[in-house]
């Protein structure tokens, strides 16, 4: 195993850091960079496999989609659903002003 | 009492239901020894006895009135975190859903209750099934009820050790990579993860959907199959679920080896696999054959890139479906910013563990425009050359004998330390969920530290009746397993 561990550069980190909507202290960035770097070492051991005429297998079966009725089944849950929500008012979600 | 806890799930559902045993009495029965271990174990987060009891009374009359006549009418299940019980509390072993009340239940939990079980509580679990040893639980840290210091496995940790410490007959668990036959093998218990599809995922909080299944814990194999039987079947409400058909299963389970062909593969005995646990899979090898099984040892290639596979996808698909948990509809919200962005940002960060996070960062990488070919494709790519391995090997073997993990249960707090370390401890079971296949873990010896060691029957798509009348013929010749709870008083010291 190459534990030689890959650099994953601050642009890089930054990027991932967007995508995965997370803010990280930069001692945690740090250590992220680290680890993941670790990782993905490991992982590209995948590059030995020969892939070239192999299609990817997403679903197991392969069977084709199956669709249904987009029909409503389960009733008016509003008020369950808002007595989970950290901020609420008169029937509505409460989030910080966005404009 | 301890007669009670001594029976199967079956026994105890047969004695309800020809009325020696009235439900409340079982029930109350395990609520009495819950409070005693729990304090040694942890194995639940939550407990309502209020609603236990109310559902006591309504089963009683459902018996009577013939609305419940299954063969588990009456008995308790603990139901792991991550599976949602209508009006109680679901956390998924995460400060993100600490407070979460779902207001539906899962298609599994909507089963059980038809057949009139009841949900005794909700079991201990690495947050969001993510790890091997039940120690990214932001709640107790679980302890195995084989011996103390020791973690019972992961993710479905709390489940396996519930039912090790005679807390539960019965419980479920979800496996995405092994998170109920890994904790079932370290806790000397039985575990099956089913087919692909096979249980309805509606209302199991996602990590990877496409691994991701739900399945049956118990003493025995038969308690396993019977439960699974309530909790499969086509589910609407699961555009995955598959109705194919599984015929009554218990009925199939005797009959012992005979005409089986049991494969070994000769990379799962390789370097890696702790010297005790392969003598115990090598010694149960043997057994079988003795007793009427042929068994072979083959090749089964790729067996160095499950795990890379694995994780790749494992996070990707992690990253997209905890994107979800923004602080806005459900789940913790940050209170210290007050713009939007740094809103999500935050509450992610404070509502995520270490673990989660460190998943979804390495899944929005491998997914990130630049890297999505070089390692998700690549990984998909994989995926069906593994596929391919099992389904060369599955035209040769009834079903395929591995061990469920490389050592038996590791200390508590050896192993979050080292991320990668502990994900390669996942070899013998991933590859089971990137092809979709059933696998059941049995429980097959004890190690020289006094804990217990488990193998796994791996079956092709769909063939859980065989890997299950396999691992039923070893566990009736093999002879019942010693339960933790009768040999410790699971709070440390040796009865």
């Amino acid at each position: 195993m190459d534990m030689c561990a890959k650099k994953i550069s601050d642009a890089t980190m930054e990027n991932v850091e967007i995508l995965s909507k997370l803010a990280l202290s930069s001692g945690e960035r740090e250590k992220a960079k680290e680890e993941m770097g670790k990782i993905l070492s490991y992982i590209e051991k995948l590059n030995e496999l020969d892939t070239e005429n192999v299609e990817p297998l997403v679903h197991i079966f392969e069977e084709d989609s199956c669709f249904r009725e987009d029909a409503v089944t389960n009733g008016d849950g509003r008020a369950d659903a808002l007595k989970n929500a950290p901020k609420s008012k008169g029937g509505q979600y409460v989030v910080p002003k966005t404009v | 009492m301890q007669e009670i806890m001594k029976m199967s799930a079956l026994e105890l559902g047969g004695k309800i239901r020809s009325r020696e045993l009235k439900i409340k009495e079982a029930v109350d029965a395990y609520l009495a020894h819950i409070r005693k271990t729990e304090p040694g174990v942890h194995a639940f987060i939550s407990i309502d006895e209020e609603c236990i009891n109310s559902r006591i009374k309504e089963i009683e009359t459902g018996i009577r009135d013939g609305v419940y006549s299954g063969s588990l009418a009456g008995v308790p299940v603990a139901v792991k975190d991550n599976i949602c019980t209508k009006g109680l509390r679901t956390t998924c072993a995460s400060r993100m859903l600490k407070n979460f009340v779902p207001a539906y239940d899962a298609e599994a939990v909507v089963r059980m209750e038809r057949q009139g079980m009841i949900i005794l509580g909700k079991t201990n679990m690495d947050e969001f099934a993510m790890g091997s040893t039940t120690e990214t639980s932001v709640f107790e840290t679980t302890v195995n009820p084989w011996k103390e210091g020791h973690v019972p496995g992961g993710s479905s940790g709390g489940s396996c050790a519930a039912v090790a410490a005679g807390e539960a007959p019965l419980a479920l668990g979800s496996d995405t990579g092994g998170s109920i036959r890994q904790p079932a093998a370290y806790c000397g218990v039985c575990g099956l993860k089913p087919t692909y599809g096979r249980v309805s995922r509606y209302g199991l909080i996602a990590y990877a959907s496409s691994l991701d299944q739900i399945g049956s814990i118990g003493k025995t194999v038969e308690d396993c199959a019977v439960l699974f039987e309530v909790i499969a079947g086509k589910d609407e409400k699961d555009a995955t679920s598959t109705g194919r058909g599984i015929g009554r299963i218990k009925e199939t389970l005797s009959g012992g080896f005979s005409g089986m062909k049991i494969g070994v593969p000769k990379e799962y005995l390789a370097s890696g696999l702790e010297g005790e646990v392969r003598k115990g899979i090598l010694d149960a090898v043997h057994f079988m054959e003795e007793n009427g099984a042929e068994t072979e040892f083959f090749s089964l290639g790729l067996t160095d890139y499950v795990i890379p596979a694995y994780y790749i996808i494992a996070c990707a698909e992690a990253s997209s479906n905890l994107e979800r948990f923004d602080g806005i509809k459900y789940g913790y919200r940050s209170d210290t910013v007050s713009e939007l962005h740094e809103m999500y940002k935050k509450s992610r960060q404070e509502g995520f563990g270490e673990e989660v996070k460190r998943r979804i960062l390495l899944g929005s990488f491998v997914l990130s425009s630049g890297y999505y070919d070089a390692y998700y494709l690549k990984a998909l790519k994989a995926k069906r050359l593994i596929k391919e391995e099992f389904n060369k090997a599955f035209k040769r073997y009834d079903c395929i004998l591995a061990p469920a993990s490389p050592t038996t249960a590791p200390k508590i707090g050896t192993s979050l330390s080292d991320p990668l370390k502990m994900y390669l401890s996942d070899i013998y079971t991933v590859a089971v969920n990137l092809s979709g296949l059933p696998a059941v873990s049995v429980p097959c010896a004890i190690d020289s530290r006094g804990l217990p060691i488990g193998m796994q029957f791996i079956g092709n798509c769909f063939q859980e009746k065989k890997i299950l009348k396999a691992a039923a013929a070893y566990e009736s010749l093999r002879g019942a397993f010693p339960a933790a709870w009768e040999r410790r008083d699971c709070v440390g010291k040796a009865i």
